[in-house]
């Protein structure tokens, strides 16, 4: 049996846990704890302690584990656990949080230092009247045009799934690069 | 006689009881498989403790205990450093910050963490130097060691139990194909999670642990909690990876092509959700 690993990361309340919820076959196990920052509580009332786990199984011989990472800044120490081995991660940001875009960069090229593995950036939250448009986002977090930068609704499985695929092609295409 | 031995053939609660009964005076030295612990003892009670590095000055012991803020810590250690902990500890007193039962609660409860620390320690080496006892400028307290004593001999008890659940550290780790309806519901901790990062047939439980920096006795306890839940089951382990060589989690080495099909299998099942 193979297993292969995705990281889902972002910043806190990004919306890492309801992604892989909506594409796992098993009930994602993750950390709830209730939270004490006030300026947290407001956003939300408990937040994932280290880290969420979901599995999606490809065939008898492979797997695939989708990892998301702790959004408060004070887990972070378990990135670099997660980040080792990965086929590729994902950046999860809100697109109607614009204070957090700075934080999401700052994650992005954390995990980048960690391992240059293929990335995309979604942006979750779209269907919010508050939502940045795509193009708005890109330069506030000042994204390469090469980056895939792709909307996203993370309960929505349809665009959870164009972004897992997204990533795949990304590291095809990598692949072939790697081959010329 | 020296008293002197291997942890292997007598354990950190025997040598407690020992301590106790006999009613001893001096400083148990154990040398551990990463570090050494220092733990002191007048007439067969705890006095003082110290493990590794780890600073167990008066100021750092009662900032761990919330008694002072970490601004105070950093001005005690900036500007107070030639003070002695007796007389910091004065000092706390005649100020106000602080009452005496303040100062020996928090260092009981330090030191009885250290020798907790200790009943984990399984492999090492012990000496007992009689009569020599920690300098003079710091605070001892006397702490009877039966509660300890007992503590530890649960823990020893579950030591037990736990290598009989899982006797060996060489067999790996599965996530179970269908674990219960429950696990949602389920919390685990940041050191299970740490542990659950790394399963992997190709990883041996004792690769986990020397990646997760775990001893026998943590690893076995987090393994077998994750058993109970029904998240993990035991297996061979797949591929046998060399005992020294690091645990990577997940990672497989495979030629381009091999890789390229891997990724295109993954596109067609995400495809099929």
């Amino acid at each position: 049996m193979q297993t292969v690993k995705m990281v889902v990361t972002g910043p806190f309340s990004a919306g890492k846990t309801e992604f892989i919820r909506s594409v796992s076959e098993i009930d994602v196990v993750s950390t709830e704890r209730k939270i004490t920052a006030s300026g947290e509580r407001a956003i939300k009332n408990a937040t994932t302690v280290a880290m969420d786990f979901g599995r999606i199984t490809v065939d008898e011989d492979l797997v695939l584990y989708l990892f998301g990472t702790p959004g408060q800044k004070r887990f972070d120490f378990m990135w670099e656990i997660l980040s080792e081995g990965m086929l590729g991660f994902i950046v999860m940001v809100d697109s109607s949080r614009p204070e957090t875009f700075r934080e999401a960069r700052s994650i992005l090229e954390t995990f980048r230092a960690y391992a240059p593995t293929p990335y995309v950036v979604a942006a979750n939250k779209q269907d919010v009247t508050d939502a940045w448009e795509i193009e708005d986002i890109r330069h506030a977090l000042r994204l390469d045009g090469k980056v895939k930068l792709l909307p996203c609704v993370a309960n929505d499985k349809t665009t959870v799934k164009n972004i897992l695929l997204e990533l795949l092609y990304s590291i095809l295409a990598e692949m072939d690069g790697g081959d010329k | 006689m020296a008293l002197r031995g291997n942890l292997r053939d007598f354990t950190v609660t025997q040598l407690l009881n020992l301590i106790n009964l006999a009613h001893k005076t001096g400083t148990l030295v154990i040398e551990g498989p990463g570090e050494a612990a220092r733990v002191a003892f007048r007439l067969g009670k705890l006095a003082y403790a110290q493990v590794g590095q780890e600073d167990n000055r008066l100021a750092s012991v009662l900032h761990r205990a919330n008694k002072l803020t970490t601004g105070q810590l950093r001005a005690i250690q900036t500007r107070a450093m030639q003070v002695s902990d007796k007389e910091l500890g004065l000092l706390l007193i005649n100020a106000g910050y602080l009452t005496q039962d303040d100062i020996l609660n928090s260092l009981q409860s330090y030191f009885t963490d250290v020798v907790r620390r200790l009943f984990t320690w399984v492999e090492g080496s012990f000496r007992f130097e009689n009569e020599l006892l920690p300098p003079e400028d710091r605070i001892t307290v006397r702490l009877d060691l039966e509660n300890l004593i007992i503590e530890g001999a649960r823990q020893l008890r579950e030591w037990e139990q736990l290598q009989d659940e899982i006797p060996s550290l060489e067999m790996a780790l599965k996530f179970i194909e269908r674990p219960g309806t429950n696990i949602q519901k389920m919390n685990l901790s940041v050191e299970e999670w740490r542990v659950v990062s790394f399963i992997n047939p190709r990883n041996t439980i004792l690769q986990i642990a020397a990646a997760a920096k775990m001893s026998d006795l943590e690893i076995r306890r987090i393994v077998y909690g994750l058993l109970q839940a029904g998240l993990v089951e035991v297996i061979r382990p797949d591929g046998g990876l060399a005992t020294a060589e690091r645990v990577r989690p997940q990672v497989i080495v495979q030629n381009r092509e091999e890789q390229k099909s891997l990724v295109n299998r993954l596109i067609t099942r995400i495809r099929s959700i």
